[in-house]
């Protein structure tokens, strides 16, 4: 009764076995597999991400002929931000020569995780993914670099806390949290509420759930609480509601803070420049006012060898962002290359480059990024790197940087990240590495 | 001619009842069990061994496709029974999987709770209190999931005695929407972590490692071992068949019967003695613990780690909707077409898509494979719907009739 | 007053201050009729061919993306409505050659699955064709606020209100006063007699779609003047379903209705109700306020009464 079932499946999977088989990886070339979601709710968000690591990956190997003389591969594959989609793709993907993935979705990180010492494949999580993950004992394959949301919530505290004149103003003081009613979203309310206990500012969350069209409720009891500061922790089309709403009730625009992924171009452009004044955290420079990417502007794409209508997304938050994932890979992949005497770097290599990752001031400024990022250097308990984090505004045409690099609370934060990565321990029967 | 029943006579009553009254089907029927849990299994690990394939695409065959057809193929089960056979829609299917996913997780960790104090430093320290002793079964996980989730279903479910057709459809959204709340609001529910995501714990079934991973003393070595996909693939097939020949036998008997009669016209079903409200609340009692296990499958064998208001939302509900419809309502076959034909088509798009279009030198990115499958996928569904709109069940049946003619004319 | 009392009387207790009530319940009222505006797509279709036209919400997106890329392309916004139009009554023709009587006389599950069909295809296609970016959508409707009496109204939604009440007051007009108007009325009653007086079934639907993606068109731009034009204005459709069981599927008069009760009341229950249980319970408030409706009137407020018999 089930004939049919299983021929269409074992159809379909010889098919699948023909196409998907082992790509028998040429002598000198490294792969790397892109998750993306150019369709969907999140796609406008997407396309920028993507965009930045595959031009950056292309970048290096038109200018540089790849890494130590290997050239980068790379496929993309859809996902439209979808947990399941991106399982099939990590699993079909996986055994082409996968070394580290950029899963780019909080949901997709967590499946990932479990399985990442099996396969031997690191999972790099650039400013999203699992906080607790930073803690490199429990979680050797897992890299939060440069830093979390543990740590931006902090960093924003800190940097309220200077914008009224000290830490010890913020008693008193209202602070709504308005998030994407999400894994994601929900990352910082513990420790915004630790942090509240300590310091004494008013806590609200407040909850919105996907997609996030119609927010009336949520800034309604904003009028209600009229609160001295909002962070916004959104995605999508959330923050340009979230946003639009703001201006429309006359909310100070510079009192209204996004996490990093509520701060890109896209974010602000249906409420255009009503928005400016607004605020969003970070932890690398906005603009494309640097050699590197101009040279990428003029390398990749002036060349014509880019992705089609891509140009545009150049020098955009979200777009720097992807290329900083893909230097952190590259790079990893550069000093595993140094230190194992190889040209190809497998699995177990790559976590090496990525644990000692060490992006000094000097080496961006060789890239041609001088002053775009802070140094980053993980080690073996640290996955984190040192993660400061910017705040930039909108001035109604771009993003500019308005803040020192903040250092976020570690006292507060890492204790936290080791508490909650020896529960998973505990729950897992992992044996934390000594480090 | 290779599907006669010629010389096939029903000498007793037992025969005469039996599921598979022609010997094709029965020995059809036990070629399919044995190519499943037998050759399946045996051919790849020998392809694997032989060097035909990859020990990665083995692992993707397994935890990309078998594993999810099979709990796909659990809940289009369980929602055929309420929709195909009791004549009630529902839009809710996988709050009820979620429903299911969640009590394996709540029993697999002891159903903990959270007493929570002040210390003197004025902190505030929690913790996790059991209050049962963990479950490592998974069978036995997914079996109490399917009963909790049965009760949750039933509560759902007392609205259809009022309300019917679509506005039952999509007052049952109205579970969807609630349940998937509760996922991401009751913290009980993921024992409190900060991401309202759960992860299953290790988990072993006779000694075998099910999910996680165990290190062991071996030779004086440490070994770490991991859960082989074929145990997962086995487990769920296993379970999969058993309930499967489960529904078939409630849906041919008194209580099949009933539903039918439901579905057929409710007030005439009354008037012969069919009580309504209990018949409903018992289809949406046993298409829940289907889809609760299915929901639990998915946790424990599938994803071992999500988040409940992302993995059960509601386009979940609609595909398996879709593939009830597509694989033939009131069909316990259909449910499994179903099953594979929305399971394996968008998957076969996205691998084939690329690969036709590099025959014809056309670049095609995955951003435009993801919209022409979308194409493909919703055109496939309306012609399938214009075709054979009692779904490929009936195309099986079609097929069937075609054989047993063939070569000859009638 | 016991805490308990409090949390019960959470939504009424807004009114301590007066101005914010009465803020909530216009926000409230006024988010109804936008959900009005998507549900009215809905009534319209149902009425006319029984089928659950799934596919509203994308062809409310369907409609925004084509007039946000025609002005974004540079054509004037007035022409750039009438080439929506128009490609919103071309899309009619086709889902009637292509769809529409191919499935004739068959169940209403078939029906509505087709739309979900027809909703996967459309929405692929719009963005293969506008791309997936975010697009704004500027036909200069108002922007801003004003405050009477310390109430803060929004133009946008005022427009929206405006607008709706325009809208079913031309649709009336249509189906009350004009030819093509009575023989749609004539097929919602009865497809059979409808047919037996000579109405051709086929231009009626042709005509009730090339509607309905105008009211869609209506919908898109209020929406998209919102919060731009993307992907994420197709998943406004699971806002206007509880407003269409409230009101009942075939009630033009019940889909505004059901809008104002489904606003005004999820927006009271998630400010007062909200913060004491986390929040974000609007989405499934909506819904079980429905529901319960039903219970009481099974076939909505304005359905049409279900007879059965044997």
């Amino acid at each position: 009764m089930r004939l049919k079932g299983l021929t269409l499946g074992l159809a379909a999977a010889v098919a699948a076995t023909g196409i998907a088989a082992p790509a028998v990886q040429a002598a000198d070339t490294q792969y790397f597999p892109l998750f993306t979601y150019r369709t969907g709710p999140y796609a406008p968000n997407g396309i920028p991400s993507a965009n930045g690591i595959a031009d950056y990956f292309n970048y290096v190997n038109l200018k540089h002929g790849g890494v130590g003389g290997v050239k980068l591969v790379w496929e993309e594959c859809e996902t439209g931000y979808n947990t399941k989609k991106g399982v099939e793709c990590y699993e079909r993907l996986k055994g082409k020569g996968t070394t580290v993935v950029f899963p780019y979705s909080t949901g997709i990180t967590y499946k990932l995780i479990p399985n990442a010492d099996k396969d031997k494949v690191s999972i790099l999580t650039v400013g999203y993914g699992r906080t607790d993950a930073s803690d490199g004992r429990v979680f050797p394959w897992t890299f939060t670099t440069p830093t979390t949301y543990w740590s931006q919530a902090s960093a924003f505290i800190k940097y309220i806390g200077a914008q009224e004149g000290g830490m010890d103003k913020l008693k008193g003081k209202k602070i709504a949290l308005i998030y994407h009613n999400s894994a994601y979203g929900k990352e910082p309310i513990r420790t915004l509420e630790l942090l509240a206990r300590k310091l004494g500012y008013k806590l609200t969350n407040l909850a919105v759930n996907h997609p996030g069209q119609e927010q009336k409720a949520t800034w309604l009891q904003i009028r209600r609480e009229r609160p001295d500061w909002i962070l916004l922790w959104g995605w999508g089309v959330m923050n340009q509601v979230s946003i639009k709403e703001a201006t429309n009730i006359g909310f100070k625009m510079d009192r209204m803070i996004g996490v990093w992924w509520s701060g890109a171009e896209q974010d602000v452009v249906p409420t255009g420049d009503a928005a400016k004044g607004y605020k969003a955290g970070t932890f690398h420079a906005a603009g494309s006012d640097f050699p590197l990417i101009k040279d990428i502007k003029k390398v990749v794409y002036d060349a014509g060898k880019g992705i089609p209508g891509g140009d545009k997304y150049v020098g955009q938050v979200l777009w720097n962002r992807g290329m900083v994932n893909a230097i952190f890979a590259t790079e990893a992949m550069r000093a595993a290359q140094k230190k194992y005497g190889v040209k190809v770097v497998n699995g177990e290599q790559m976590r090496w480059g990525l644990e000692n990752l060490n992006i000094t001031a000097e080496r961006w400024a060789e890239l041609g990024l001088k002053g775009f990022m802070q140094p980053v250097k993980n080690t073996c308990a640290d996955h984190e790197g040192n993660g400061p984090v910017l705040i930039q505004q909108w001035d109604g045409k771009k993003w500019n940087i308005v803040s020192d690099f903040i250092t976020p609370m570690r006292e507060v934060v890492r204790p936290l990240i080791e508490k909650s990565a020896a529960a998973y321990a505990k729950k897992n029967n992992i044996t934390p590495r000594k480090c | 001619m290779f599907y006669r029943e010629a010389g096939q006579f029903y000498t007793s009553y037992a025969k005469d009842q039996g599921i598979f009254q022609l010997r094709q089907d029965k020995y059809g029927l036990w070629g399919i069990l044995f190519i499943a849990f037998i050759v399946v299994p045996v051919g790849l690990y020998l392809m694997v061994q032989g060097g035909l394939m990859a020990a990665s695409t083995k692992d993707y065959l397994y935890n990309s496709i078998f594993l999810l057809l099979l709990v796909n193929s659990m809940a289009a089960l369980g929602l055929n029974i309420l929709t195909g056979y009791c004549g009630q829609i529902s839009l809710g299917t996988a709050a009820f999987m979620g429903v299911g996913a969640f009590t394996a997780f709540k029993f697999s960790t002891g159903l903990n709770y959270r007493i929570q104090h002040e210390d003197d430093a004025g902190e505030l320290v929690s913790q996790l209190v059991p209050l049962l002793p963990a479950i490592d079964n998974p069978i036995l996980l997914v079996l109490i999931a399917g009963a909790v989730t049965a009760v949750v279903g039933v509560i759902f479910g007392l609205p259809s005695l009022r309300i019917k057709g679509f506005y039952l459809a999509v007052a049952t959204l109205a579970a969807q929407f609630f349940l998937v709340w509760c996922f991401s609001r009751v913290e009980w529910l993921y024992d409190y972590v900060s991401s309202s995501t759960i992860q299953i714990p290790p988990l072993k079934l006779f000694g075998l490692v099910v999910t996680g991973s165990e290190t062991v003393m071996r030779d004086g070595q440490q070994v770490t071992i991991y859960p082989a996909a074929e145990t997962k693939y086995l487990i769920c097939l296993s379970l999969v068949v058993f309930f499967a020949f489960v529904a078939k036998n409630l849906v041919r008997g008194r209580i099949g019967r009933a539903w039918m009669a439901i579905r057929d016209m409710d007030i005439a079903a009354q008037l012969i003695g069919i009580r309504p409200l209990a018949t409903k609340l018992l289809a949406f009692a046993v298409s829940s613990f289907f889809c609760g296990m299915a929901g639990a499958m998915s946790l424990i064998f599938y994803l071992g780690a999500l988040e409940g208001a992302e993995a059960f939302n509601i386009n979940e509900s609609f595909s398996v909707l879709f593939m009830v419809i597509i694989g033939g309502l009131g069909s316990i076959t259909g449910s499994f077409l179903g099953a594979a034909f929305i399971t394996l088509i968008p998957i076969f798009l996205v691998v084939v898509l690329p690969w036709l279009g590099g025959q014809f030198g056309i670049p095609v990115d995955a951003a435009m494979v993801e919209h022409i499958q979308f194409m493909v996928f919703g055109s496939l569904i309306i012609i399938f719907l214009i075709m054979e709109p009692l779904g490929l069940a009936r195309l099986w049946q079609i097929g069937k009739e075609r054989l047993r003619q063939w070569p000859f004319p009638y | 007053m016991g805490e308990f009392w409090e949390f019960v009387l959470a939504p009424v207790l807004i009114f301590e201050s007066w101005q914010f009530g009465m803020e909530v319940v216009i926000s409230g009222l006024l988010a109804g009729v936008m959900y009005s505006l998507v549900a009215l797509g809905f009534v319209l279709i149902y009425k006319a061919s029984g089928m659950f036209n799934f596919a509203q919400g994308v062809l409310v997106l369907f409609a925004a993306l084509n007039l946000a890329g025609f002005i974004g392309l540079g054509i004037p916004i007035p022409l750039a409505i009438l080439l929506t139009i128009g490609i919103m009554i071309l899309f009619a023709v086709v889902v009637e050659y292509l769809i529409l009587r191919h499935l004739v006389n068959q169940e209403q599950i078939i029906l509505f699955m087709a739309t979900i069909g027809l909703a996967f295809f459309l929405s692929a296609f719009g963005e293969t064709i506008w791309g997936s970016d975010v697009k704004k959508l500027d036909i200069g409707i108002p922007q801003g606020r004003f405050e009477p009496f310390g109430i803060q109204i929004q133009y946008l939604e005022l427009t929206a209100g405006a607008v709706a009440a325009a809208l079913v007051t031309g649709l009336a007009i249509f189906f009350n006063k004009t030819k093509i108007g009575r023989a749609l009325r004539a097929v919602a009653d009865d497809h059979q007699a409808a047919l037996s007086v000579g109405i051709n079934l086929r231009t009626i639907w042709i005509i009730v779609w090339a509607v309905s993606g105008i009211v869609a068109l209506v919908a898109g731009t209020m929406w998209g003047a919102k919060s731009g034009v993307q992907f994420s204005l197709s998943e406004i459709a699971l806002k206007a379903l509880p407003v269409l069981i409230l009101g009942g599927f075939e009630s033009i008069p019940g889909a505004i209705i059901g809008g104002l009760i489904i606003g005004l009341g999820e927006k009271l229950a998630e400010v007062g109700w909200g913060p004491y249980v986390g929040g974000a319970i609007e989405d499934w408030f909506a819904y079980i306020l429905a529901m319960v409706f039903l219970v009481f009137r099974p076939q909505g407020l304005f359905g049409e009464k279900i007879i059965e018999r044997v």
